[in-house]
């Protein structure tokens, strides 16, 4: 599986690696590869943004594969924060037939939870604040 | 009675339960950790059926397997509904054991840790499989806008299940049942206290009204 981030592997850095993820390049993967490629982010450190979020069923499935994945002195889960676009969201009729309404444009925010110290979210604004470790 | 007889029966009793509007709903009890949602699981199965269903404690993560009572029968207001209550983990999207060596020693801390991600890993599955309504239990004395809290409800209600939410801990002075109901407006919120057993008369209504 292609790895979502561009960035040279070979060099270490002590920086913190963020990768914003186009609703495009999500269009066609099922939702295990959505899983595998936020959490494998996740695992190498990285800060995972999605233009257009999960769904709801997408979101129970990363909480169950996040814990499966758990474990002491390694990874110890995520922190994830969510910006529904309601402006965008296709309230017509047609849009409710397709199922619009569960999969309405959103932004979110994914990363290791032992990195985050803290992420916030508003009105208008998802806040991050990020340690190196 | 004869082979044929018993099969016939046995058949028939199948049949009745497979078709029956009687069929208990699995009721499953969700929410953070913490929120007493093993507190209310035990009051309810006490009142109804004189039985606990698991252990209480402060510590985080004290339920770590999905438990469950069956055929709890309550009646209220002239209406009875017969309901299995799942009494889930706390659901979170992380897991430290070094929260809980203050409490154990670190080999207890890394099994508790374990087995609660196995709990909550466990709990999103029977949301997704195999539970008919919700009670999401809240402390009403936490900020409860909250990005586990308000995914879950948005994992329930796209599964268009009935969800009723519970603002616990209405005994403690910082509770604040407004702020819950400010925060999910969409859904009715009942106030109680499960450790003092207050407003269970109204918890019970809801239940029966919601589930039945």
């Amino acid at each position: 599986m292609p790895k979502a981030t561009n960035a040279d592997d070979s060099e270490p850095s002590d920086g913190v690696q963020i990768d914003l993820i186009s609703g495009e390049r999500m269009d066609g993967m099922a939702t295990m590869e959505k899983i595998r490629m936020i959490l494998d982010g996740v695992h190498d450190g990285n800060i995972v943004i999605l233009e257009e979020g999960l769904t709801p069923d997408e979101e129970s499935r990363l909480i169950e594969v996040t814990m499966a994945e758990i474990s002491p002195d390694e990874f110890n889960g995520i922190e994830i924060e969510t910006y529904p676009k309601s402006e965008t969201r296709d309230s017509s009729l047609l849009g409710r037939i397709m199922g619009n309404d569960q999969t309405e444009t959103k932004l979110t925010v994914i990363g290791p939870a032992n990195q985050i110290e803290t992420l916030h979210k508003d009105e208008t604004l998802i806040s991050a604040l990020v340690s190196r470790n | 009675m004869g082979l044929f007889t018993e099969l016939k029966d046995s058949i028939s009793r199948v049949t009745d339960r497979l078709f029956s509007e009687q069929e208990p709903k699995r009721i499953g009890i969700y929410g953070p950790p913490n929120a007493g949602k093993t507190t209310l699981a035990n009051r309810i199965a006490r009142d109804w059926t004189g039985d606990a269903i698991g252990t209480e404690s402060h510590v985080p993560h004290e339920t770590r397997r999905a438990r469950r009572k069956e055929n709890v029968e309550i009646e209220r207001n002239g209406k009875t509904v017969t309901i299995d209550i799942v009494d889930t983990p706390g659901v979170t999207t992380k897991v430290d054991y070094e929260e809980f060596t203050d409490e154990m020693d670190e080999e207890d801390a890394i099994r508790r840790s374990r087995e609660a991600t196995e709990g909550v890993a466990e709990a999103m599955h029977w949301l997704r499989e195999d539970v008919d309504g919700v009670i999401y239990v809240l402390d009403s004395a936490e900020d409860p806008i909250t990005q586990v809290n308000t995914m879950l409800i948005g994992i329930i209600e796209s599964r268009d299940l009935p969800v009723l939410i519970f603002a616990n801990k209405t005994d403690l002075e910082e509770s604040s049942v407004k702020r819950i109901e400010d925060a999910f407006p969409q859904h009715t919120t009942v106030p109680l206290s499960a450790k003092e057993g207050n407003n269970m008369d109204e918890v019970y209504g809801k239940i029966a009204e919601y589930f039945g």
